[in-house]
């Protein structure tokens, strides 16, 4: 139940008096190199483990080697050019996914004038345009962009309109949860106000996906927390479900992810030598 | 022992490690009750002090320029929940398949005020009521274009979707606006969350033309997901905009009262390089400067279009707002 309104904001007074005492985040982000330090161990993660002292007790035992876990993948850097790099991979990958499923049998046995064919030919000119609007910005911003990616779609039938479906409704969620995750890394409010004309078009996708796989399923528990408002009360008195593992978001929010969890996801569809980490942004 | 590596590594290596541990919520009740117990018998020192530090201060007032967006987005907020909440109470207005949509969605806007209202505390603006709105557009007159939105009857569904889905995009736009005014160090928690919110608007907005569709196919319910979008799009449109669907809903008396909900804010235009200072028509097709119908691209102007959804400034979205509230709620002044 939500007894106090409150209480799921109670973190705010402790980032404002983090900022007194660790470095700003361009500062964190260069130290992360050469002094651990500084590694970027964000606002978040610190408290969880102060809440977490029995377990990082016991982690100690397990050694401090600073190896790096993420041999094998591509890092999308750091800062404002890692996010649009990031986000330019994610736009990659539906693009992809978007142009393949145009060229199978589900889509080829749609009728000229399904509103099924309709939709995925909007879905796809709109991936297609995201992929190569970023890969334009990055590229006016003398960033380099991250290499053409080989997806790996193996695990997707085609031919079959339900695995199509479940697929678009994967990457679109995953989509508008990345960009919401990544919005508070970027420092530059250009490149905020471009992500957030581009997330709210997923999230459109998203919701039509869900609807057309099950009728009113556009916002679901598994992606929203949802808010049951109490009959009579004042607006926003009420329970919410907010599960273990939802991270930030409160009553009424999507459920974004922080790139890391995203790309443990997307890599399931990244041939080997395309996989990704975003060791900069954890 | 290096702590801070330490924590770094076990994250890299598992970044679902904190939620499973302990999520964030548990923890911060903790600190808020027995929070001096926990640092001081729990954590190391070095973070001891931090925690007595951090929990000992009280909470630094947000910019104002923080509370006026928090504040437009929680009216506007109000003005949704209030409909919906109204709409569900009206006889034969929605449809019973349609009737858990319009319940998620009242429910997702309360659970956007509770967000809201917890990070503005007492800066908050007092709950309206629905006495301060004027559904029918007319300022308070109660005889605007839109009056059949809230009245019995299917036959008023179009009426109560159309608005429904002007509110919701006026919403979107308003929060794409007010972004980069959340966007300092200090407040990046409530960013994330106005991003979170932000997303499920679209969702909703989504839902809403899909309905439309289905309504302009004679269709309530699923089938309303595989009815086709129309151009020019005003009375079936796509789940997305395109160009700026016909200047948007018509009312019943054949007006548009939505039409600045798709047209442009103020100032229209910019510098490029500067998209967080200008607010273009939903039909805009250049992006950071880049217009992406030109060659090499050969994507059509309403496909770039809807590829991307445009911002708007606070006084545009008041002034779209005014129509539907009575001038003496002081609300959108």
């Amino acid at each position: 139940m939500l007894t106090d309104s409150t209480s799921y904001f109670s973190h705010f007074p402790f980032s404002f008096s983090m900022s007194t005492v660790s470095p700003p985040e361009p500062q964190l982000r260069e130290a992360a190199q050469d002094q651990p330090l500084y590694t970027p161990i964000k606002r978040r993660s610190f408290f969880m483990y102060a809440g977490a002292t029995a377990g990082a007790t016991a982690l100690v035992l397990a050694g401090c080697s600073k190896s790096d876990s993420s041999t094998g993948t591509i890092d999308v850097g750091s800062g404002d050019a890692g996010i649009l790099n990031y986000a330019y991979a994610l736009e990659q990958l539906e693009a992809a996914f978007y142009a393949q499923v145009k060229t199978g049998d589900y889509y080829k046995a749609l009728g000229p004038t399904s509103a099924e064919r309709q939709i995925f030919d909007d879905l796809a000119a709109h991936e297609a345009i995201h992929r190569d609007f970023l890969k334009a910005a990055l590229q006016a911003n003398s960033i380099t962009p991250l290499k053409d990616l080989t997806p790996d779609f193996g695990t997707i039938d085609f031919a079959n309109r339900s695995s199509v479906l479940t697929a678009a409704q994967t990457f679109e969620d995953t989509g508008v949860a990345a960009y919401n995750g990544a919005g508070r890394f970027l420092q530059s409010n250009a490149n905020l106000a471009l992500a957030g004309k581009i997330v709210s078009v997923e999230a459109r996708h998203a919701a039509l996906i869900r609807d057309l796989r099950n009728y009113n399923s556009f916002v679901g528990g598994d992606v929203v927390n949802l808010f049951t408002q109490t009959a009579g009360s004042a607006p926003g008195t009420g329970s919410a479900s907010l599960p273990t593992g939802s991270g930030n978001p409160g009553p009424g929010q999507e459920r974004s992810k922080r790139p890391p969890v995203v790309l443990q996801a997307v890599n399931n569809f990244l041939a080997e030598g395309s996989k990704l980490s975003a060791g900069s942004f954890a | 022992m290096d702590f801070f590596q330490l924590l770094s590594d076990v994250e890299k290596a598992d970044p679902e490690f904190l939620d499973r541990i302990n999520p964030r919520r548990t923890v911060f009740k903790h600190l808020g009750n027995t929070g001096k117990k926990i640092t001081a018998a729990a954590v190391p020192a070095v973070l001891s002090s931090f925690f007595t530090k951090a929990y000992g201060q009280t909470s630094p007032a947000l910019p104002q320029a923080v509370i006026d967006v928090l504040n437009l987005a929680l009216s506007l907020e109000y003005l949704e929940y209030y409909f919906y909440d109204t709409a569900l109470g009206i006889s034969g207005l929605i449809n019973s398949a349609d009737r858990l949509a319009i319940e998620i969605i009242r429910n997702d806007e309360a659970g956007h005020i509770n967000t809201l209202r917890g990070v503005l505390t007492t800066s908050a603006i007092a709950d309206p009521g629905v006495g301060a709105f004027d559904y029918s557009g007319g300022s308070g007159t109660g005889n605007g274009p839109l009056a059949a939105a809230l009245l019995p009857g299917a036959a008023n569904q179009a009426a109560f979707y159309g608005a429904a889905q002007s509110f919701s995009d006026t919403g979107m736009r308003a929060y794409k606006g007010g972004a980069p005014v959340l966007n300092t160090a200090a407040t990046k928690d409530i960013l994330e969350a106005a991003l979170n919110i932000h997303s499920v608007e679209a969702r909703h907005n989504s839902h809403f033309r899909t309905v439309r569709r289905g309504l302009n196919a004679g269709i309530n319910g699923s089938g309303a997901a595989t009815a086709l979008a129309v151009s020019p799009f005003d009375v079936a449109p796509k789940s997305w905009i395109s160009l700026s669907d016909n200047d948007g809903p018509p009312a019943p008396n054949g007006t548009k009262p939505a039409r600045a909900v798709y047209g442009p804010g103020s100032p229209a235009t910019g510098d490029p390089k500067a998209p967080e200072t200008f607010y273009p028509a939903e039909n805009n097709v250049t992006q950071a400067g880049v217009n992406l119908t030109a060659a090499p691209l050969t994507y059509s102007a309403a496909q770039v279009s809807e590829a991307f959804d445009e911002p708007l400034d606070p006084a545009t979205v008041k002034s779209i707002a005014r129509m539907f509230v009575k001038p003496s709620s002081g609300l959108f002044v």
